[in-house]
């Protein structure tokens, strides 16, 4: 299934993410991910949605009927700048630890923590990205891992 | 000069007077109390309900009979969690609706304090928009623009939730001023270029059907829908939340589609060549299965909600607009096209002839809804407000009153909750006080909110209420008949229990009954009679009787059920 990405500004209000989580729960739509924060604009936050090409004309107008929603833009994956941010701690031991530092060099991830048994690593990428660095640790144990949802960008004005 | 200073229960009431509130409906209690001082001394007329479902369905058969703003005030906690089935069903058939709720005080929120919900997100899937007031110099903006956003585009219920500390807070009264709102514009003005293409695809058609349904009443638009319909000869079907929007007994009013609709309006849309729906949201209970819904037809469709557009139905020609406008475009885009549809015309004419909606009442046999209906409006000289509950008497009201004009049917089409009827009539006569109105009600309805009856008497407020009493929820019972092989579980409520004149005589209401088709006139008569107090007629009625026409849910439009004989093909 292909994916749209919605960018979606907001009035900064209490209460807003919880009005736009509540109408995609009710309306029943399918959500791959959803990234909220501030935008360089006062009073404005923007969410970075992610839905199935199948609800995106649905989501759009249901959304857009909050009044805390301002704006809703369908951005064009072909120019199109998407970044996410995962954080994953990993297990090593004396056997392992020069390979896992290795894989984790060559994926880009950077080492933000490092203790006896465990290393912490931060990347940057795309959601492709960001899973096949998932699967080269998994068989090293990963302990815990957190991914910060999709954000997104269009490369022209 | 000092501005003013008020607390912000006074704001709340001076706020409600800035914006020309002349009627509220509620229940006090604890958190919203120091909002009923100040009441106490407003012109503002407080109607007080027996229970805050009460109160929140008056506020709306205010609001669906005025076409205004409905208001309704109840305390936190239980206060509010019992307003929100009528927030829900105003969302659904959208009323405008503003509902001011008490809090637990600020500083209490989240503590789990006496009578505390969390009420802005338990009404949040069930209003257009609402408010936590978090500073008392807040509230006569706020209340300004809840007003605006309930009433403006497609109007809905908007509630203003304010704790108990901030009613006692005081901050200067400051007239409200322009709204801020960049996330909420309505588009009322139709794309001129969406009209042009949609007048193309009229002028080509041979079979248009104008489906119309609730838009065109809040739109006010009857007049020129009527304009449109008989200057290019165009029929109409009119949807349960549409009746009235265009007169029965016209030659083109072919009246009610869908599940419980006549045959020739549901027939019509499946033969049609042209769909134009205005203000109609291709219901379920319209369209059946969507995928045999008028299946040779294009659709033209215009609503001021652009989320309904393509919801159900995909629309050859999608125009956004508020329904008068689109239609006063359509009439200057057709100038004085004549449309080839006098074969059309006719042969829904012969249809309507051939099939028409049927009942059997014999003399002495039990009395049947249809007829004693058809018997109550012959009786009543004046045009009524008529107001229904949800089930098969709704249906047959539906079906057998004719309505000739807009704001004159009252019920709960969307969300379907039982108990609207009574507490509905209520608000509809604060509304209008010399206006007759009819709460025509199931028994199992009148049920559910029956206290309000001590509400009309102690408020003064004479509303008439015929009580079809078949002893059952009827169509709970007629899709257990047809759909569970006559398994009647749990449908029974008895004819006798309570005593419904009993039951008014202690409510402070005359109570009358009738059990055969001798009593009719007399009976009615006596009713219409009495306008000194509330009337309740229990109208004794037969528990087997079923509505038909009928499309079970899911099926397709083209086999309809006309009667008990039909059942045996199923």
């Amino acid at each position: 299934m292909s994916e749209r990405i919605l960018s979606v500004l907001v009035e900064d209000k209490p209460g807003v993410l919880a009005r736009v989580s509540s109408t995609i729960s009710r309306r029943g739509f399918n959500i791959n991910s959803l990234s909220v924060g501030p935008t360089n604009i006062e009073g404005r936050s923007k969410m970075t949605i992610v839905t199935e090409l199948d609800a995106v004309e649905q989501v759009k107008k249901q959304l857009n009927k909050l009044v805390n929603v301002i704006k809703i833009v369908e951005l064009d994956p072909n120019m199109t700048i998407e970044t996410e941010v995962l954080l994953l701690k990993v297990s090593i031991n004396k056997d392992s630890q020069t390979s896992v530092i290795e894989k984790a060099s060559l994926s880009n991830a950077t080492s933000v923590d490092v203790g006896q048994d465990f290393a912490i690593f931060e990347l940057t990428g795309s959601s492709k990205e960001l899973d096949k660095f998932e699967a080269l640790m998994k068989p090293f144990g990963i302990i815990e891992m957190v991914r910060g949802g999709r954000i997104a960008l269009q490369s022209n004005l | 000069m000092t501005k003013e200073q008020l607390t912000g229960a006074e704001l709340v009431i001076r706020g409600l007077e800035y914006l020309n509130v002349s009627t509220v409906f509620g229940v006090p209690g604890g958190a919203i109390l120091p909002a009923y001082d100040p009441l106490y001394d407003s012109p503002i007329r407080h109607i007080l309900a027996r229970h805050e479902q009460g109160a929140g369905h008056m506020a709306e058969g205010y609001a669906q009979a005025t076409g205004e703003l409905g208001v309704v005030i109840a305390t936190s906690g239980p206060g509010a969690t019992n307003l929100i089935t009528p927030l829900a069903n105003a969302l659904m058939d959208s009323t405008p609706l503003l509902a001011i709720t008490g809090q637990v005080a600020s500083t209490a929120i989240g503590n789990d304090a006496f009578q505390e919900a969390y009420t802005v997100g338990l009404s949040m899937a069930a209003t257009k928009h609402n408010y936590l007031i978090t500073d008392a110099s807040e509230i006569p903006q706020v209340l300004k623009e809840a007003k605006f956003i309930a009433t403006t585009g497609r109007p809905g219920p908007v509630l203003v939730d304010i704790p108990k500390d901030i009613l006692n807070q005081v901050a200067a009264w400051v007239e409200p001023g322009d709204l801020d709102l960049p996330g909420y514009k309505p588009t009322t003005e139709p794309n001129p270029k969406m009209v042009h293409q949609a007048s193309s695809l009229i002028k080509k058609s041979k079979k248009p059907i104008l489906y119309v349904g609730g838009g065109i009443i809040h739109s006010k638009a009857n007049n020129e829908l009527f304009e449109l319909a008989t200057k290019f000869n165009i029929p109409v079907v009119t949807t349960l939340m549409g009746r009235g929007a265009f007169p029965d007994g016209h030659e083109l009013c072919l009246e009610m589609p869908g599940m419980h609709g006549n045959y020739t309006a549901t027939t019509s849309i499946q033969n049609a060549d042209l769909l134009i729906a205005i203000g109609v949201r291709f219901d379920d209970r319209v369209t059946a299965n969507p995928s045999f819904f008028a299946q040779n037809a294009k659709v033209i469709h215009a609503d001021i909600d652009p989320a309904e557009i393509g919801k159900v139905r995909d629309a050859q020609v999608p125009i956004v607009g508020d329904a008068k406008s689109v239609i006063k475009g359509l009439i200057e885009a057709l100038g004085d096209e004549k449309l080839d549809t006098k074969n059309w015309v006719s042969e829904l004419k012969e249809m309507k002839t051939e099939f028409p909606l049927s009942y059997k009442q014999e003399d002495k046999g039990p009395l049947k809804v249809p007829y004693v209906l058809e018997e109550l409006q012959k009786l009543t000289k004046e045009e009524a407000i008529v107001v229904a509950g949800v089930g098969q008497h709704q249906m047959w009201v539906s079906q057998h009153w004719n309505f000739t004009e807009p704001n004159t049917w009252l019920n709960s089409g969307g969300l379907g909750t039982m108990g609207y009827a009574l507490p509905a009539a209520i608000g509809a006569k604060t509304a209008y006080p010399d206006k007759l109105v009819l709460a025509l009600d199931g028994d199992g309805c009148f049920q559910m909110t029956c206290q309000e009856l001590i509400t009309a008497s102690t408020e003064n407020i004479p509303i008439k209420i015929v009580v079809f009493n078949n002893g059952n929820h009827g169509m709970v019972r007629q899709w257990q008949k047809i759909f569970y092989n006559s398994k009647f579980s749990a449908s029974e409520l008895t004819h006798d229990t309570p005593d419904y004149l009993k039951l008014a005589e202690s409510m402070g209401a005359v109570g009358l009954r009738m059990m055969e088709k001798s009593d009719i006139e007399k009976v009615f008569n006596k009713m219409l009679e009495i306008n000194d107090r509330p009337v309740l007629v229990d109208c004794v009625v037969d528990p087997d009787d079923m509505v038909f026409p009928m499309v079970p849910a899911g099926g397709s439009n083209d086999q309809i059920i006309m009667n008990e004989e039909d059942l045996k093909n199923l």
